[in-house]
């Protein structure tokens, strides 16, 4: 009876050590989420790939996720089904998705646009525009925007969409 | 005490386990630190750039090699997206093109046409992990084609932020 108990604590103890050591590493990760946030999100003029003017601060008031991609981007596009989903899903509950891509130049991402049947605006980005939110150094970084227009969350690398929604959920539940 | 000492051990051995095994489901889980099982990575892990292979440099030995005040200073090549070079490179690295395009391929051929082909060149790109880049290989392989002997290829495991700026590797922006 003794050696049970023994035993059954001690799996508990290596889970609890396993567990302190992953929340304490999952930051430091690449795919990990950034602690840099509640920040204003840095606002930004462009043009979409339709030539229609895109700007942050037109969508104040909503959720926007915000993807930086590019279509030699491989991890990049195994996301962007979501997000088109994520479009369809949540637009009447407030959610905006922009793509910016930083593919140096818009041919391929024409035909990508088109591909893929996104729809929500993509615009090239630019180093200023990357520069702006931290440097963009490696593909995909996805922001959440909250409606008072704070970054809510970075995520650097391709992102767990299960995380990615929930937190896309509670901030479409904040008025 | 013995009781207590054969607890500790449960509980060592149980963790050791842990961390060995579940953060690797995690980082693959991620699309970092491990490739993952796609057709793209299983055709590069064939090829000769695959991790660990003799055609690479890890980032800490081409500072060093950059940072000694003797021996052959390689030609380093940027074979990345433009956008991406912009924002941060290695200082002395030239921009070529994108090593997936082309135009970028062409641009290889003429800059490095003049050259002896025992010259001691490091390619480099990063802008994504590394079994997803689809710019060193082709850039490798046009090298190899040309005649060249003395090539190596920078191994960025995530991107040029983690594993080349973010460590305090001498970097410089713009052109």
């Amino acid at each position: 009876m003794r050696k049970a108990v023994l035993i059954v604590v001690a799996i508990i103890l290596a889970v609890a050590i396993y567990e302190v050591g992953r929340r304490s590493s999952v930051h430091s990760k690449p795919g990990g989420r950034s602690s840099v946030v509640h920040s204003i999100a840095p606002d930004f003029s462009l043009q979409d790939l339709d030539g229609q003017p895109l700007q942050l601060a037109n969508y104040r008031g909503k959720v926007v996720l915000l993807d930086f991609w590019a279509t030699w981007c491989t991890p990049c596009l195994g996301e962007i089904p979501h997000f088109v989903a994520f479009q369809n899903q949540y637009r009447e509950q407030g959610l905006q998705v922009i793509g910016i891509s930083m593919d140096d130049g818009p041919k391929p991402v024409r035909e990508f646009y088109q591909q893929f049947k996104m729809n929500y605006p993509v615009a090239l980005g630019t180093e200023k525009l990357a520069q702006a939110y931290g440097g963009v150094l490696g593909l995909p970084v996805t922001f959440l925007i909250g409606r008072d227009g704070q970054v809510a969350a970075k995520y650097v690398g391709e992102v767990q969409m299960p995380v990615l929604e929930q937190e896309i959920k509670s901030l479409l539940q904040a008025k | 005490m013995k009781a207590l000492l054969r607890l500790c051990f449960v509980v060592v051995v149980l963790a050791t386990f842990a961390a060995m095994f579940v953060p690797a489901r995690h980082a693959l889980a991620n699309g970092f630190a491990g490739p993952r099982a796609t057709p793209q990575m299983q055709a590069q892990s064939a090829s000769e750039l695959a991790p660990g292979s003799a055609q690479l440099i890890n980032p800490e030995d081409l500072v060093k090699i950059l940072q000694s005040p003797t021996g052959e200073k390689p030609l380093v090549l940027n074979v990345g997206p433009h956008l991406l070079y912009m924002q941060a490179h290695i200082p002395g690295a030239e921009y070529i093109g994108a090593g997936s395009d082309s135009q970028g391929i062409e641009s290889l051929r003429r800059r490095v046409k003049p050259l002896p082909r025992k010259m001691f060149i490091v390619l480099y790109c990063g802008c994504c992990p590394w079994s997803h880049c689809p710019n060193v290989q082709p850039a490798y392989n046009e090298l190899h084609k040309e005649g060249f002997t003395n090539v190596k290829v920078l191994y960025i495991p995530n991107n040029l932020g983690a594993d080349w700026v973010y460590k305090g590797y001498p970097t410089i922006k713009g052109q």
